[in-house]
């Protein structure tokens, strides 16, 4: 009984709280490449640097706070500082959008041209972030670390196996919960949320009853904005802020974007677990928890390691393969690519 | 016309004239770095530690009968073959007799095969330490003042194995470093007895590592060997261990040796060690005092490994009375190792005079030179402790 118990703890804690703090990061990152895609009909390769800004913007007023002398207790600092990063940031995309994109949505560009656009203003952005913070590691976490540690949870619980459980990772399920349910009602429930909607299925028709296209535009953009700030937020809070690995965040994203059907929200939050926990499940060496469950004799000798780690953006890939193969509009039916 | 033809072809009999004469009291060595390139911003430090070795020979004046050093540079940009074997090339049309460089260990391999080797010219390179350099094929004419990362491995197996550590997990940065580091550290590590459970590599610059803790934690040890870098995928793992609880105690080789590390992850870190390439003792402070004399910043990395290699390669001329690349070659190891009179920097132009008197130096310099097997320094390392969040030294190896 206590094995069973001591098999459960090691995969919480090697696999399932890990893979599920980065599903979450990773399914709100897509979320907001799945709405610019439904709603604007391109694909935005801007999207991991404008979580890039949207970090660095928060960390810049985390540290003013924190001179200040203000904290949030054993809440990091930072999500004081996440409204005005909001804020900040959805200046920004609405600044680029007049800039860049709404001349191309006045010729009626072609969405590849929209695309290339974008990564223009991805490559802009990438210079702008490190300019501003530098291309180093920034870590703005404060507060109390753990909500448990393995050695208390070991004493507590007596067990062979420690479990941890960080106050970013639980601030960051519970922050995902939070935002995709505050989403879906705007989407389903508000004037606006529908006329978005309407907008994005089907656009001549929504002109025709009166909606109006630029506000649409511009509350997509404000929502993209704080999605992106919240991802990119959650995810240096619980790892730590490099711009750099925020452009390598792009290919997750858009995998998970498109293995759940591009276009659509709830796609983009199940592709965004199905993503973390493949990558975390298969090149996870089983030995600790297998040694638990069987009898002695049985115990491998191995590592029980389907694929070593450095596969694990293969695992990604492969599944971004088979799905767009056999079910090029995704899992739950988004716009085909 | 034809008096034309006639005044340049008097011109340049004369300028060739000119010339010899000058070959005859000026010798060149070439100074062959990665003066462009991802090493751009340590090798100018480099370049003029190297020019200040010779600078000091020339002022001694003691060198082979008022013969003259001076030093032309090139660039391999570290990483192309091409124009590295271009550039060395180049410095031996200039007239160059030896070589310190190349910076990059894929420059050094390069420039050793394609121009060293065919055409006979010994270089000392201050910086390349990639392990499959000690077992290149040189003829007798490579020898760095930087030591291998297969010795660092050796170091490291040492000390685990000097605290009683028997089985660790190993995780490397993915690069030719890490993949070498860590197959020196494991041949070591194993026939002293060790146990690795599992070596798993990292890519630097991702976010998320817990794929790799999870793998490393499943194998178990008693420590965890990070051979990465401090700013990059090394810390993470670590980071993610720490976090996980799935290692305490970690073993770091010289790349994950950074202030940055502590500050950020610091308290956790208490009774980590690795181990460090290190110089310290009167070489040190004596090339301390005279880069501060001369204006140089010889703080910079590897600036008193290339103050060593250009001395190396005079001091060995010396030896061999003669500036040429058949004398240089042949007396490296002798000027560099025991028996002789301690030589320190600023100090060369006494040993020179010993030289020129028949005497035997041992040539110390920044870096305690001791040049070991293939003609590679035997390196000292620092084996450091963590204790309240700062390093302490244990003791040097």
């Amino acid at each position: 009984m206590i094995d069973v118990l001591n098999a459960i703890v090691a995969l919480l804690n090697y696999v399932i709280i890990p893979a599920t703090a980065y599903g979450s990061q990773l399914a709100l990152g897509a979320l907001g490449v799945t709405l610019i895609y439904g709603i604007l009909r391109f694909s935005n390769f801007a999207h991991g640097d404008t979580m890039a800004f949207g970090t660095m913007a928060t960390i810049l007023i985390t540290w003013v706070l924190q001179a200040m002398g203000v904290t949030f207790g054993v809440l990091p600092t930072a999500l004081l500082a996440l409204p005005f990063g909001i804020v900040i940031t959805a200046l920004m995309v609405l600044g680029t959008d007049r800039v860049v994109y709404s001349y191309y949505r006045r010729v009626k560009a072609k969405p590849i041209v929209l695309v290339m656009a974008s990564i223009g203003v991805m490559f802009v952005l990438n210079g702008i972030v490190r300019l501003i913070i530098g291309p180093g590691d920034q870590r703005f976490t404060d507060g109390e670390r753990f909500i448990f540690n393995a050695r208390d949870f070991k004493e507590w619980s007596g067990l062979a196996e420690g479990m941890a459980f960080k106050t970013t990772q639980g601030i960051t399920i519970v922050t995902a919960a939070l935002v995709v349910a505050a989403l879906f009602w705007f989407l389903n429930r508000t004037r606006t949320g529908k006329s978005m909607r309407a907008y994005s299925d089907n656009e001549d028709l929504a002109l025709l009853s009166g909606i109006n296209p630029e506000r649409v535009v511009m509350i997509t953009w404000i929502i993209v904005a704080a999605l992106a700030t919240i991802a990119g937020t959650l995810y240096g809070l619980d790892k730590s802020f490099k711009p750099f690995t925020y452009f390598q965040l792009l290919l997750p994203i858009f995998a998970s974007a498109i293995v759940g059907g591009l276009g659509s929200p709830l796609g983009a939050i199940a592709g965004g677990f199905i993503i973390a926990f493949s990558e975390v499940f298969v090149t996870y060496a089983w030995k600790k928890v297998v040694t638990y469950l069987v009898p002695e004799p049985l115990e491998p000798s191995g590592l029980l390691q389907l694929l070593g780690t450095d596969y694990k953006f293969a695992v990604s890939f492969a599944i971004l393969v088979i799905v767009l193969l056999f079910r090029p509009t995704g899992l739950f039916k988004g716009k085909s690519v | 016309m034809k008096k034309l033809l006639l005044a340049t072809a008097a011109t340049s009999l004369v300028a060739s004239g000119a010339l010899a004469d000058n070959h005859a009291s000026d010798v060149k060595f070439g100074v062959l770095l990665g003066f462009t390139g991802p090493i751009e911003s340590l090798t100018p430090m480099m370049g003029d530690s190297a020019e200040l070795a010779l600078a000091e020979i020339n002022d001694s004046g003691n060198f082979l009968e008022g013969v003259t050093l001076s030093a032309v540079r090139g660039d391999t940009t570290c990483v192309d073959a091409a124009a590295a074997t271009a550039a060395a090339e180049q410095l031996l049309s200039d007239g160059a007799v030896a070589i310190v460089g190349a910076a990059c260990s894929g420059a050094s391999t390069a420039v050793l095969a394609n121009v060293a080797m065919p055409n006979g010219v010994p270089m000392i390179s201050p910086s390349s330490t990639s392990p499959a350099l000690s077992t290149a094929e040189d003829n007798g004419l490579f020898f760095r003042t930087a030591p291998s990362d297969a010795r660092q491995g050796e170091v490291l197996a040492q000390v685990l194995s000097d605290k009683g550590v028997s089985s660790v997990a190993v995780t490397y940065t993915n690069n030719d470093y890490g993949k070498g580091f860590s197959d020196a550290f494991a041949a070591s590590f194993e026939s002293m007895g060790g146990s690795i459970t599992t070596t798993v590599p990292h890519e630097d610059g991702k976010g998320d590592y817990s794929a790799e803790v999870g793998a490393l934690a499943s194998a178990g040890g008693e420590a965890l060997v990070v051979l990465g870098y401090a700013d990059q995928g090394g810390k993470g793992v670590i980071q993610s261990s720490l976090d996980s609880g799935a290692f305490d105690t970690f073993v770091m080789g010289d790349g994950m040796y950074a202030d940055s590390l502590l500050a950020d992850l610091g308290g956790d870190m208490d009774g980590s060690y690795g181990t460090v390439p290190w110089s310290e003792g009167e070489g040190a402070d004596a090339f301390k005092a005279i880069t501060e004399a001369a204006g140089i910043n010889g703080e910079s990395s590897f600036t008193r490994e290339s103050y060593d290699a250009a001395a190396l390669l005079a001091l060995a001329a010396m030896k061999g009375g003669a500036a040429t690349s058949e004398a240089i070659a042949a007396n490296v190891m002798d000027v560099a190792n025991a028996p002789g009179e301690p030589i320190l920097p600023g100090e060369l132009g006494k040993a020179l005079e010993i030289l020129a008197d028949g005497g035997d130096v041992d040539y110390v310099g920044a870096t305690n030179v001791e040049l070991v097997g293939p003609g590679e320094a035997a390196g000292s390392y620092r084996e450091y402790v963590i204790e309240g969040a700062g390093y302490e030294t244990v003791t040097f190896r």
